[in-house]
């Protein structure tokens, strides 16, 4: 079976005019990007760590506490009453941000990574056994890693990964025989936090599916940065964080479809999660309150709907549109730099604003700290991706990752930031 | 530039990293130990040869930032002909600078002296220290060793 990259990728064509919002303007939304750094203007180029918030998201935080302040689910006041449906309501705009999944489908969690484990250990635990395979990729973030190898070791099943070619897309020529028929679930990431690479998902997802598999697919870096339709996809569990989408820390979701989250068990218990409790028995809350036990991020998850608010405002589309343009920007810069080499896909069409690089000379320590004096935030490190990084054979890497409010001025003074930090380390 | 960054890159730090000591590997070695810093894939090896009880020969490979390839080559500088009394000394006295406390003049610590502009840059505090804890592990769990080997023979 063949699979075309391209396919799967949202790609508007190329002489459609840039973004339909301007990103220096949208600035002003964000506190923090009037802070001088060292100094200097604040470049912020790491929001595939975590991305800046809108004034509106930390005014629905403070006006929370404020003014709702209260349980959810429990109190029968105004004021529960009102976090409650406050919470609610995220929760609906949450299912629509997707592409229409049902409420019932969305579960608040911490994190992606509380997210993706949830699944592992309550769905993993009960469905595998030995003879059966767990498929991932090479390109995997630890949090879609490490709780594939625990369960792996747990449950006896096999762990085999689709493999990543030079330009840092997936091997696919295999696929057919990676994806067996004893293939239980894949965990794939939809975008790589090191690569940018944006994999062909509906298309494994199909072939999963013809196997009788089900898919979990990593969104943490593809639902802030492109249009993600759970309907045209397909996928079985989704998993995000909100703080990655100009949401607060604190706050993920396991989008899961309904059959399947009605079979798994919780894998926490206590308040919130039950219908009835005696002292020797308990019975599980319906769907999706089963996987919530405890008092959950209420302010996190009410001003997590101001930024699903924001982000729909200036339409997906056009967030990857100025993504993308400022990507190819952003490549073609570095491009110029004889001493820069850049890992991942070259064509912004098969990529995400995650752009991973090395000088060959300075490491990337060297480099992050150097840039910040400059006011230039960017990531090093190995990104949560070890394996992969001492795949491409570096021990860490420089990483800058775009957002809306990042502008061609951003990049101009990280090319600058770094032809100046070859003149301080001496290289020239 | 600033002057912080200036005080962290100095020369001599930067000196140590373009051509770090210590590369020669060794045939016959007491002490080895590998080290790595999980926050950002810096990785070190580390093998010390010993005669009695002073360190005879040293071998240190690092793969990493500035800061930590110079402070493994330092290392490799400074211990050499010392006790492991003195180097676990050394290691603390390192400790103490970095955490920015006064630290006593008993021995002389060279090189090492140019490792004290890392205290302003809180999160490469680990890079410095990276080489000194592989070491002191090693050494550690050596002397835990001998200890359990000596009882055992009691």
């Amino acid at each position: 079976m063949k699979i075309d990259h391209q396919t799967d990728v949202f790609a508007p064509e190329e002489k459609i005019a840039g973004a339909a919002f301007k990103p220096s303007a949208l600035q002003r939304d964000f506190p923090i990007l009037s802070r001088k750094i060292n100094g200097n203007r604040l470049v912020y180029l790491d929001n595939a760590a975590t991305t800046q918030k809108p004034k509106v998201v930390i005014d629905a935080l403070d006006n929370y506490y404020r003014n709702q302040n209260a349980n959810v689910h429990r109190g029968l006041h105004t004021l529960a009453e009102e976090a409650t449906s406050a919470f609610e309501a995220t929760r609906d705009k949450v299912a629509q941000f997707i592409g229409g999944a049902k409420r019932e489908e969305i579960i608040f969690t911490r994190n992606a990574t509380e997210a993706i484990n949830l699944v592992a250990s309550s769905w993993g635990q009960n469905n595998l056994k030995k003879g059966d395979k767990i498929v991932s990729t090479q390109m995997e973030h630890h949090a879609n890693l490490v709780p594939w190898i625990v369960l792996s070791k747990k449950t006896g099943a096999e762990l085999e990964y689709i493999p990543i070619d030079r330009n840092g897309f997936l091997i696919l020529d295999n696929i057919d025989r990676i994806i067996s028929a004893n293939t239980k679930i894949v965990a794939l990431t939809q975008m790589s936090n090191l690569l940018g690479t944006i994999n062909p998902a509906k298309e494994i997802i199909d072939l999963a599916h013809k196997r009788g598999a089900i898919v979990l697919i990593d969104g943490a870096q593809s639902v802030p940065h492109m249009p993600v339709d759970i309907k045209t996809i397909d996928a079985d569990f989704l998993a995000f964080s909100a703080h990655k989408m100009l949401g607060p820390t604190g706050v993920g979701i396991l989008y899961g479809k309904e059959y399947l989250l009605r079979e798994m068990e919780p894998v926490i218990y206590g308040g919130e999660m039950i219908s009835n409790v005696q002292y020797d028995s308990a019975e599980w809350n319906t769907l999706p309150w089963k996987f919530e036990a405890g008092t959950p991020h209420i302010a996190g998850v009410i001003a997590f709907s101001a930024a699903l608010d924001y982000l729909n405002n200036l339409g997906m589309e056009n967030i990857r549109r100025h993504e993308m343009e400022l990507t190819s920007y952003t490549l073609e810069k570095l491009s110029e730099l004889d001493f820069v080499t850049v890992f991942g896909p070259k064509d912004a069409k098969y990529r995400g604003g995650a752009i991973s690089f090395i000088d060959k000379d300075i490491h990337p320590h060297d480099m992050a700290t150097f840039l910040d004096t400059m006011g230039i935030a960017v990531r090093a490190g190995h990104h949560c991706a070890q394996p992969l990084t001492k795949l491409l054979g570096v021990s860490a890497t420089a990483r800058a990752s775009l957002y809306i409010y990042n502008t061609k001025d951003d990049i101009d003074e990280l090319i600058n930031g770094l032809k100046e930090a070859r003149r301080y380390f001496k290289y020239v | 530039m600033s002057e912080p960054l200036d005080d962290l890159y100095r020369d001599i730090l930067m000196e140590h990293y373009r051509f770090p000591r210590g590369r020669k590997k060794l045939d016959h070695f007491h002490i080895h130990n590998e080290g790595q810093n999980p926050a950002c894939g810096d990785e070190i090896e580390i093998s010390v040869e010993l005669e009695g009880e002073k360190v005879k020969d040293i071998y240190v490979s690092c793969m990493g930032c500035a800061i930590s390839v110079a402070s493994g080559s330092m290392l490799a500088e400074i211990i050499k002909g010392k006790s492991l009394d003195e180097v676990k000394k050394i290691a603390n006295m390192i400790k103490s600078m970095l955490k920015g406390e006064e630290i006593s003049k008993e021995i002389d610590l060279g090189d090492l002296e140019a490792l004290r502009g890392v205290r302003k840059f809180p999160v490469r505090i680990k890079c410095a220290l990276l080489s000194w804890t592989t070491l002191i592990d090693a050494v550690m769990a050596k002397e835990a060793r001998q200890k359990t080997s000596a009882s055992s023979t009691e």
